[in-house]
């Protein structure tokens, strides 16, 4: 099966997050009444496999090994097939 | 060792940058240095042929995904054999800048248990954030284990140049406590920002230009050969790199990043 994951990387709350901060400037300058901005990275990897199982094992050590330090980010992993 | 017997390896790939002034550094003080492309050295697989191995600074694969990680990780995949044959023989590995950020992301630092699978630490955005390109001072914090630092009397401020976006050094919150313990009953600290004088920077800016923890701004690892640091020595060989050198009372030869590279040809040479 085909599949594509959809692997998001956040910062941890609590880490410096300057992109946010400026962008919510703005948004507040352009007269939304906005609380914070998030800023987070979406990487999706097409890959092959036998199962969904399969898929996130290999996604987990993905972000394990390139994706996120586990000081300062946390991620989430969604698996979609593919045609 | 002899001197002229001595090889220090500079590697690099695209987004390197200080690579030249780091064989400029040890070439002036007389040990023959290699400007090395990782691709050839993994062709060549001769990484033992080195006695040093240098990683400069810079941008290394355009920080992508994380400053450090690309580079530490295609390393590891490819060469990670030959580097922990290096690493178990005692052979010294300096990371300067964006070669901190990879030692960091390979797992080299600090290394409490040897090479750690998933880093240990983080070198991330400044506070206040920004690009920070000016001159700090550094009190050495070491005792004698860090083999890059052992010409450099402990308590004596230096002075060095720092250009970076991400040099803040954060430990996981959790264990900020437990690992600042560590690093300083294994005499793995190595360089704090300090104020003029040596004071405490207190992790306040201006002295602590990136708001890392504890001011740290180098440490080392627990057999203290694996040594990484934000600020450039290469770029603080000569007296006359400081800014304000002719300012200044006193006319040297050489600025205090000299210290660094000497102390590990006397580590080799064993006139220390």
């Amino acid at each position: 099966m085909k599949y594509a994951v959809k692997i998001e990387v956040s910062l941890k709350p609590g880490h410096s997050n300057p992109e946010g901060e400026t962008t919510m400037q703005l948004l507040t300058e352009l007269g939304y009444n906005v609380e914070a901005v998030d800023v987070s990275k979406v990487y999706t990897v097409f890959l092959e496999a036998s199962t969904v199982v399969e898929v996130e094992t290999k996604a987990q050590e993905m972000c394990k090994r390139l994706f996120a330090n586990p000081t300062k980010d946390n991620y989430t992993i969604n698996v979609a097939e593919r045609k | 060792m002899k001197l002229e017997d001595i090889k220090v390896c500079a590697l690099r790939v695209g987004g390197t940058n200080c690579d030249a002034e780091t064989q400029r550094a040890f070439q002036e003080l007389g040990v023959h240095t290699e400007i090395i492309q990782v691709s050839e050295l993994i062709k060549r697989r001769n990484l033992l042929d080195y006695n040093v191995l240098v990683f400069p600074g810079g941008f290394s694969y355009g920080d992508y995904v994380r400053s450090g990680v690309i580079f530490a990780r295609h390393l590891s995949a490819q060469l990670g054999k030959e580097i922990q044959s290096f690493i178990d023989e005692g052979r010294p590995i300096l990371g300067i800048c964006n070669g901190f950020q990879i030692l960091v992301e390979y797992g080299l630092l600090p290394g409490f248990e040897g090479i750690s699978p998933v880093p240990e630490a983080t070198l991330t955005t400044n506070e206040p954030a920004g690009f920070k390109c000016k001159w700090v001072y550094l009190k050495h914090e070491n005792q004698s284990k860090c083999v890059f630092t052992s010409a450099i009397p402990q308590g004596k401020i230096i002075r060095l140049p720092i250009a970076h976006g991400e040099g803040r050094l954060l430990f996981p919150k959790e264990k900020e406590e437990e690992v600042l313990k560590r690093l300083i009953d294994e005499d793995m600290l190595v360089f704090r920002y300090c104020t003029k004088d040596g004071s405490s920077a207190e992790g306040l800016y201006p002295a602590n230009p990136n708001g890392s923890f504890h001011d740290i701004a180098g440490i080392c690892n627990p057999e203290g050969n694996i040594f990484g640091l934000m600020p450039h020595p290469e770029r603080a060989l000569y007296w006359w790199q400081q800014p304000d050198w002719t300012r200044q009372n006193q006319m040297l030869q050489y600025g205090d990043g000299k210290l660094i590279f000497q102390s590990i040809i006397n580590k080799l040479t064993k006139k220390c």
